[in-house]
This record gives structure tokens, sequence and C-alpha cells, in this order.
């Protein structure tokens, strides 16, 4: 754990004398410390392109009164940086008389080890596996004409210091995995990317069959790719695959389900609690408790618990993602979502691990019921227009059904829908939920946060499909 | 106060010495501060100020042709020495490779011009509350527009680079920044939309009231959109779109993914990859221009490039390792470009309106889907159907897709080109895209 008053002349209670002292009149509002360490290597072009180091130190100071949020951050940890902090945070809120909030529930549940996964193996370990799987790639296959791949890992201590002194911490380790190989025959050339990653240590995805199906799977995709053929344009049915696809999910409903955007009225969803949005087998959780994985936290960046939060229970909307603010203003409590990318940015409701739970059909009878439509494997990035809540995300992987069978593999589209009306289209939902490997950044307002998602197949009656063949 | 030159030249010449000392043969240093100072403001009411007070240093070390890097807002000695140690002890570590090395001396920067990037003009929050109260009121007229969101932030910046071949040099820049966010609801719909400016100085920034006013017109204009037909239809890109093309274009011609070998502009320079009447510029010397610098995040100067010369591409953006591997010499692009623009074409806005009977116009896209390595393009739109030169209703949940190879030749630009960000293009005509729509 970080010591962040160690190296200044800042003492611990000095700094809980300013806090106390300036969040006095306030509703809400925290000091946040954070001190994170990060490490990335990178191998492309057959050499190893980069090797970077970064170790970030800073705290965020905030004060609520009312709906306004004031915020000042400082890389700084001194006296006289806290002291213009708190001047800054007392000029906006000058007419602040509220009474501080000091509740926040506790829990001794952990999801993820203290472990810093960058000291865990040297770098010419990492380096000599970049190698291998630059070797390994290039000599399973003759038309890769390019790889690359890289490890990124991450520490993160957080310290939390409340009005009156109540402290809460977290450490948070993470790590990611990538590969892109990009192929080329016949002249054409097509990439294939696939990545792992979570809350732990290197150690698990870097045994020798790890790290060789990640290979593997980026390849396989490079290669569908090569064969694909110009995309259909228009309305039809979408299958989509277990796992990652899921953020559709993320982006078509979850981003409506946050607390922020129903508060202010600009969600689709904002006037729809206790309405039927979705079809009666759809069912959507947002979980920070999932041992490990990417989007979990033990604590969220206010400190409140993580939890389960259900969100739509069969077709029927449940719940929005809270943070404490969002909470008290609607009147509800926090689900523990209130997250920031660091310390320079200010406290949003945001995801976890989005999920659809798994129905009873399979995939094969979804496929079956399509004359003519896609079946989509794989997705690159996916955006969400909040208000108008059309959401759009690009295919990496997908392929046409015709007849009720899969036909060629087709190229990249993206696929465009309406976030409230696309639950009303799931028609089918799978038994085969998955997690997705452990590999996607959300963002909202700039800031970006890492997230899980998952899902079972699925059936989408109606959505429209962005390719050029008419 | 943003740290002043001699500070950051401090922190530069200290990481040198003390990494020369622990066996670097070669550094490079960047080092930097900005403040700033954020309001935002809902519904008319304050809702959020924001002080943001950054440091940050990122210091490549090399040992002959061994390279690696580390990055750190904790600038103080304590911590410097033990990066410094751990940045040395990684570069040993690291393989060769045989084009890693700072940029050619002759290319360096001898001197910063005065492009008059900074303003140190301060403006309190009251004034910024001041300004956003006019905006946001103006903004809110309309009975259809239910929510208003607005934000005024004042940015001041400061940056030293160095290296060990005895380059230092760094400047101030500073900027202002209003911008304007509506949401608009009629009983079929409900819509957001924006507008801002963005200046180096603050007497440039647009009228606070007039900002508003089009950022309710634009959101409620949008209000009951219809979805059309799938259909192949020429395209009109308004201006705050038409940009994003040109970034795609800039970021196809970068040295990095020519020599990796993953662009779809590969092996194209002296070859036409637009219609005759397309020519691109990237300007980095305009007084007070948003992309304005005088040399590149390497330190090599920057001079004005005509990167495509009536259809024909003349330049990809060089840097120093993709040059020595491409046996280039560096054009001072490592970042990217500074002010990039295409020349104005030869018709007025209003004739490209009225050059088809039919035709949309996009005024935003969403979702990532442009593709370099194949030039494929697929993304999600909103805009307006356009009969006989004139706006009928709004349109969205529609993808437009083509490829850029294609794209590029079928482009047909207005006259109407203006600086209102750091890459700019006329308002844009493409041809022979596919709608997807019901």
């Amino acid at each position: 754990m970080t010591n962040f008053f160690e190296k200044s002349d800042l003492s611990r209670n000095e700094a809980e004398t300013i806090i106390s002292d300036t969040l006095n009149k306030c509703d809400d509002g925290e000091l946040y410390l954070e001190n994170s360490k990060s490490e990335s290597i990178i191998l492309d072009d057959n050499k190893i392109k980069n090797s970077s180091y970064n170790s970030d130190l800073g705290y965020g100071f905030r004060a609520i009164s009312g709906e306004i949020v004031a915020y000042s951050h400082s890389n700084e940890i001194s006296k006289n940086s806290l002291k213009q902090s708190s001047e800054s945070l007392k000029s906006t809120l000058k007419s602040a008389n509220g009474i501080y909030n000091s509740s926040i529930p506790k829990s001794n549940k952990r999801y993820y080890e203290n472990i810093n996964p960058i000291e865990q193996k040297t770098l010419n370990e990492k380096i000599q596996i970049l190698n291998e799987v630059n070797k390994y790639l290039r000599t399973k296959e003759s038309n890769v004409k390019q790889v690359t791949a890289n490890f990124s890992g991450e520490q993160k201590s957080i310290e939390i210091i409340r009005s009156g002194g109540e402290t809460l911490t977290d450490v948070r380790p993470l790590i990611r995995f990538n590969v892109s190989v990009m192929l080329e025959k016949n002249g054409r050339k097509e990439t294939g990317v696939y990545g792992v990653g979570g809350r732990q240590s290197y150690e698990s995805y870097l045994k020798e069959d790890n790290w060789k199906n990640v290979c593997d799977e980026a390849l396989r995709i490079a290669s569908v790719n090569l064969e694909s053929k110009p995309a259909p344009a228009g309305e039809m049915k979408v299958v989509l695959g277990p796992g990652w696809p899921a953020i559709l999910i993320h982006e078509a409903v979850g981003h409506g389900l946050e607390g922020d955007f129903n508060r202010k009225k600009t969600s689709a969803f904002h006037n729809l609690m206790g309405q039927k949005v979705a079809n009666e087998g759809v069912t959507i959780v947002d979980d920070g408790t999932i041992d490990n994985r990417r989007g979990s936290l033990t604590i969220d960046d206010e400190g409140t618990p993580t939890e389960k939060t259900v969100l739509i229970e069969n077709g029927i909307l449940k719940n929005f993602m809270q943070d404490r603010l969002n909470a008290r203003l609607m009147k509800t409590r926090s689900t523990g979502s209130g997250r920031r990318e660091n310390f320079r940015h200010i406290v949003l409701p945001r995801m976890r691990n989005t999920m659809m739970l798994s129905g009873k059909q399979t995939q094969d009878e979804m496929i079956k019921s399509v004359d003519k439509g896609i079946f989509a494997v794989s997705f690159g990035g996916g955006q969400v227009d909040i208000t108008s809540g059309k959401f759009v995300f690009n295919c990496t992987e997908a392929y046409e059904i015709i007849n009720g069978k899969i036909g060629s593999p087709i190229k990249g589209a993206t696929l465009i829908g309406d976030g409230p009306s696309i639950l009303k289209e799931v028609s089918m939902v799978g038994n085969d939920m998955m997690l997705d490997p452990g590999i996607g950044t959300c963002g909202k307002a700039g800031q970006g946060v890492p997230v899980g998602v998952a899902q079972p197949s699925i059936l989408i009656d109606k959505m429209t499909v962005g390719g050029t063949k008419l | 106060m943003v740290k002043d030159q001699e500070f950051l030249e401090n922190k530069a010449s200290y990481c040198i010495d003390l990494a020369k000392k622990l066996g670097a043969t070669d550094i490079s240093v960047n080092v930097g501060s900005s403040i700033s100072e954020t309001v935002n403001f809902r519904n008319k009411k304050l809702d959020e100020s924001n002080r943001s007070d950054n440091l940050g240093i990122e210091i490549t070390t090399y040992i002959g042709k061994k390279k690696s890097s580390i990055s750190s807002s904790n600038i103080l000695k304590d911590n410097l020495n033990t990066l410094l140690e751990k940045c040395i002890e990684t570069t040993k570590s690291t393989p060769e490779d045989e084009y890693n090395t700072l940029p050619d001396k002759h290319l360096l920067a001898k001197e910063v011009k005065d492009l008059d990037l900074f303003d140190d003009t301060h403006i309190e929050n009251d004034k910024k509350i001041e300004y956003l109260s006019i905006l946001e009121i103006s903004a809110s007229k309309d009975n259809k527009i239910i929510n208003t969101e607005s934000s005024f932030v004042e940015d001041k910046s400061n940056f030293i680079l160095a290296n060990s071949d005895g380059f230092c040099q760094g400047f101030k820049t500073s900027s202002f920044v209003a911008s304007s966010v509506a949401v608009a609801k009629d009983a079929k719909s409900m819509e957001r939309d924006y507008e801002y400016t963005l200046k180096c100085h603050l007497k440039d920034i647009q009228n606070a009231e007039e900002l508003g006013k089009i950022a309710a017109e634009q959101t409620i204009r949008k209000l009951s959109p219809k979805k059309i037909s799938s259909e192949k239809i020429a395209i009109i890109f308004d201006k705050r779109i038409a940009k994003g093309i040109l970034s795609t274009f800039a970021s196809a011609i970068a040295s990095s993914v020519i020599s990796r070998g993953t662009s779809f502009l590969k092996d194209k320079i002296n070859e036409k990859i637009f219609s005759d009447t397309i020519s691109v510029l990237d300007r980095p010397d305009i007084l007070k221009g948003l992309g304005s610098k005088s040399f590149d995040s390497e330190g090599v100067k920057m001079n004005t490039l005509k990167l495509v010369d009536q259809g024909v591409l003349m330049h990809y953006l060089v840097d120093t390792y993709n040059g020595k591997k491409l046996n280039l010499e560096s054009n001072g692009r490592c970042g990217g470009t500074s002010n990039l623009y295409f020349e104005n074409g030869k018709i007025t806005y209003k004739d490209l309106l009225n050059s088809h009977k039919k035709c949309l116009y996009i005024t935003e896209t969403i979702g990532h889907g442009s593709n370099i390595v194949t030039g494929d393009y697929s993304v999600g739109a909103t805009g307006f159907l356009i009969e006989d030169g004139e706006f009928k209703y709004p349109i969205n949940e529609i993808t437009i897709a083509g490829n850029f190879k294609d794209m590029f030749k079928n482009i047909t630009l207005a006259n109407d080109l203006e600086f209102k960000y750091a890459t700019n293009s006329p308002t844009m005509m493409i041809e022979g895209m596919v709608v997807a729509g019901k």
C-alpha cells in the first residue's frame, strides 16, 4: 500500500483537517489519492518496438453541494497544492449549506489479489515470449505479413479520505496480452486481432498453450476475413455469438441505464422504470464482483463496495447504475458504480461487467430459423447516442445466413440499431452464456475505464446492416 | 501559474545529465506543465467546476541502438532518480533496433517562431459563469429544448523538449473553449446536438448568445427523423464530419503504417489517389492556428507540405524511426499533422446542394468504422434528406459505407473552407456510396 504522505510536507493529520474544513457544509466529497505503475512492451514488425514504464501520482479533491460538483486535482501532494485546491472548491461552493453524508457501506470481500503483476516476471521473460509469439505465427502460416503483440500491466493503489478521517483503500492489478496479425493473399490484406486480460498476474496467460490459443484465434479471424465478400446492406435478422458481442448490450442498453443520464432525463430510458423494456427471456445484470475480471472492483472510486446490480429482470427495468451523487439526487442508493479513469477525472456512474444471462434456446435453433440474415461472431468498437438511443458496432468476424445455413464470411460492416427497441427485437436467448476474454475499455466523457461483458447467443429479429451490397 | 521555461529546462537538463552518468548514449526528454480551469452549466445553473494542475515528464534513453522510455507525473528528484535507473536497466535488456536514433541534427528546429499561440489573459470563474448564463438562456429559448449543458474551459500549457544533441526548445500555448450541448424533444423523438468554439485567444471566441442559438437550432431541426431505404446516393458531409475523412487520410499516410505495410495507401507516392481538383496542405505556421507549431515531437523543424497536389500523393508523414526504415528523411511529422486542410473547391455550398436532384447531408457519424488496412468504411450516420437543394427532413438510424480508395476519387469540394479546427475541410460531396436503411 502506498503511503501518500511519506515524502510530502503535508502530514495525514493536516490533510484530514483541510478535508474536513473544506467539506464542512457540503453534502458529500472526498480526497482521492492515486499511485499507479504501468508497463507496456510491444513487439512489432519482427522487433521489440517499445518498452515503456509509467508512474503516475496525484490527488483529486471533490466537494459536492446539491447538484454542484467542485473538483480540483494536482500531481503535487503538498500543503500548498491541497490548500489551493481547497480554495478553488470553496469559491465554487460559496453558498453550500448542507449536512455531510458520512455513511458508506463496508465489506471485507476482495475480488482480486494484492499483487504487482509488473514485478512478477522479468522484462527478459516477457520479451522472450513476444519473440516466440512472432516466430510461432510466422512459421505457422506463410502469408503472415505483419505481427504485433504486446503485454501491458498495471498496479493502481488508491486511497479515499472522507471528511472526519474515514479512509478506504484498494490495490488493483490489471494485465492485458494482445496479438494482431495481418495476412496477405493475392494482393488482399486482412487483419485479425485477439486479446486476453484481467485483474491477475501474467502467469495464467503465459503458459504455452494459453498464448498459442490467442495467436491461433487472431490468425483464424484474419484467415476468415481474407475470404470475406462485401456485406449486405439493409434491415435483416442478426444472430449474435456468445461472449464479446455483448458490447451490443453495453452500448445499446448499458449506457442508457447509467444514473446521470436518467437523473438529467437525457436517456431514452429515464421514464421507463418498472416497465417492460425487453422480451420476457431477457435478464441483464451489471456485476462488479466476479473474481479477477477486467471490470471487477472491490470498492468503486468513491469507496462503495461493488455488487451485482440487476438492471433488467425478465424484461422489466429494475435498476439504474448509480454513484453517490446521482443516487442521492434520485433518492436511491449507490450501486458501487462510481468510477473514474484516474485522479484527473470526476466520478461518473459507469458499467463494470455487464451481462445478459442465459436463456433456453440453442445457437443452432437460431441459425436454422433465419432465411436471410447475418451471424456476427466478433466485434471491434461500438458507440451510442444516449439521447436518440441509436447505437452502432463494427463486425470484425461475421457470416451471411441463407436459408438456415451459415454461408460465406462477410466484410466488416457496421450494425446500427435503436437501444430501447432492440431488446424487444431479441426473440431468442441462448443457453450458452460466455464471458468476454477481458479486453474491453469503455469511453464516456473522455474517460476510459476497463469493463467486461458477457452474453449467450441471441437472435435479433431486425437490425440494419451497413454493408455495400444492395 | 504554469511552470516557467527555466523550471522545465532545469528538470530536463537534470535528467539528461543523470541519464548520461548512468550510461545512456543518447537521451530525449519532454517535460510539460498545464493548468486548466473549467466551469460547467446545466439547465441554466452552475453544475461543476474543475481545476486541473498537470505536470508530466517523458524520458527516452538510448544505449547505442537499444531504447526504452518512461513517463511520470511525479517529477520530484527522488522519483526521477528511481525512474531513470529503471529506464537505463530496461534499455540494457531491450534488444537492439538498427533504426533507433535521435533525429538528424541538421533537421532540428533552430528557433521557435512566434505564432501568437499564447494569450495570458486569465478569465475568472465568475466571468465564465456570466458567459455560460447568456449562452444557456439563448440555447433554451425554444420550449422544445428540454436540457442544456455547456462548458467553458481555459487552458494554459508550457513544455520543453530537450535532447542530448543540444536541442532545448519549447513554447507556451493557451486555449479557450466554450461548448453548448442541447437536447430537444417532441412527441416522436428526443435528439441532441452541439456547437463549440475553440481559440488560442480569448477575444476570438464566439459570442455566447450566438453559440447557444446555433446549438439549439441544430438540435431542433433533428426532431422527428425518418429512416430511408437502402440505396446508392450522393452524400454531402458537413464540414465537421468532412474533416474526419481528412484525418483518416492522414492516419493512412503516417510513416508508421506505411513501413509496417498496414495502409491502403502504401506505395502510392506520385500516384493519383484523389480527383484532379483536390489538393491537401499541412501548414504549421498559421498565426493562432490550432495545430500550429515550429517543430514536431522529436524537435524536427516543420515546413509546409503539399501532401496532395491535384490529386497526386506527394508525401508521407515521416518521423525519424520510420523514415530510416523507409529510407526517407523526416519531414517533421512525428506526432502527426499541424494545420491540415483541403484547398477550397470551385463551387459554392449552394451549388453543391443543388448538384443532384436528391442527396443526403450528413451532420454526425458514430462508430469506429474506418479500416486503414483495407480502406473499408462503414459508420452509423445522422443527417438530412436534400431535394432540389432544400433540406427536406431529418434522417437517422442509417449507415453509410464505401471504400476510401473509391471515395477519395469521387470527392467534390465546396469553396467554404474556414479554419475552425486543426484539421479542416470545405463541405464535401462523395458520390457512389451506399446507404443502408430500411
